[in-house]
């Protein structure tokens, strides 16, 4: 059971990080921190600039995890299966940009903001991806 | 301003590095209900709302940010089509690669030409979903337009019920 308990520990962490970011983006810049929203009104416009930021932050996050070998190996997917791949990114962009958000805009900040859309749009991505995995189609290997 | 918010990226993707979130293995792992359930992604996002959710609370009150600059909350209430089926698309994708938006771009910065290639797909859908939703919001307004019988669109349609003795 420590074990167990000790498993889950970073998962705890790491949440607790994730929600402080949310709450320095909501309480510095005013804004959500909704990664999809931010990537995309990066790439489109308009581009206010904490969202250009919290960017730059995200990417950095990950490359100075790769450069002090931090980045867990098991994110790196090798040898995918291409199409699938394809097909699950453009799903991930279509969905997030007709639904306006993802997990992080939606999941996190929105529930957290006691939004009915946010937790009626989580309930149901979360609902089509588990029946998704129930019919043995996730995972892009 | 502008440091917050790289701040707050930088923290944002160290908590899904440490909890384990950018493993499409581990998210595919919670959304297995029928298999060896993995709870870690519900913990993340507990407790993740569980310090988000006051500072909301706080920010509601407020008004504004701690600089007094305004608020741009997007609104809670009501749900339409667009959000459920985006959501639902956006869930078909999540579920077939364990990957979301978020998880996507660190691994992508991390050096994963996979990743990269999903993001570079996301953001091709992003873009063709924004034309049509464009496309069709102008379609739309036409119709609203005509249908209206506004002065000059259609004066024939507008004049006929009241030209019938």
């Amino acid at each position: 059971m420590s074990a167990n308990l000790q498993a889950l520990l970073p998962a705890v962490a790491g949440g607790l990080l994730i929600g402080l970011a949310s709450a320095l983006m909501l309480l510095g810049a005013g804004r959500i921190a909704g990664v999809s929203g931010i990537f995309y009104s990066t790439l489109a416009g308009p581009r206010a600039a904490p969202r250009v930021w919290f960017l730059i932050g995200l990417l950095a996050s990950g490359t100075l995890a790769a450069l002090s070998g931090h980045f867990p190996a098991a994110s790196l997917i090798v040898e995918p299966h291409w199409p699938k791949l394809l097909l699950a990114g453009l799903l991930v962009g279509a969905g997030t940009q007709l639904g306006r958000g993802c997990t992080s805009g939606h999941g996190l900040c929105g529930i957290a903001n006691g939004s009915g859309r946010s937790t009626l749009a989580t309930l149901t991505f979360m609902a089509v991806a588990a029946l998704v995995v129930g019919f043995g189609w996730g995972g892009l290997w | 301003m502008n440091a917050l918010a790289l701040l707050a990226g930088l923290i944002f993707g160290g908590g899904l590095l440490l909890s384990g979130m950018t493993d499409p293995g581990n998210v595919l792992a919670f959304l297995d209900f029928t298999g060896a359930w993995d709870p870690r992604l519900a913990l993340v996002m507990g407790s993740a709302i569980v310090v988000a959710a006051p500072a909301f609370w706080w920010a509601r009150r407020r008004g504004q940010t701690l600089a007094g600059t305004p608020l741009r909350l997007p609104a809670r209430w009501p749900p339409d089509p667009r959000l459920l089926s985006g959501a639902a698309l956006f869930g078909l994708g999540w579920g077939l690669s364990g990957l979301c938006p978020g998880p996507a771009l660190v691994g992508a910065a991390g050096g994963s030409l996979a990743i990269a290639v999903f993001v570079l797909a996301m953001a091709a859908g992003m873009s063709l979903t924004a034309a049509l939703i464009r496309h069709m919001d102008r379609q739309k307004a036409s119709q609203t337009l005509s249908g209206r019988g506004l002065p000059g669109q259609c004066p024939s349609t507008l004049a006929q019920p009241e030209s019938i003795p």
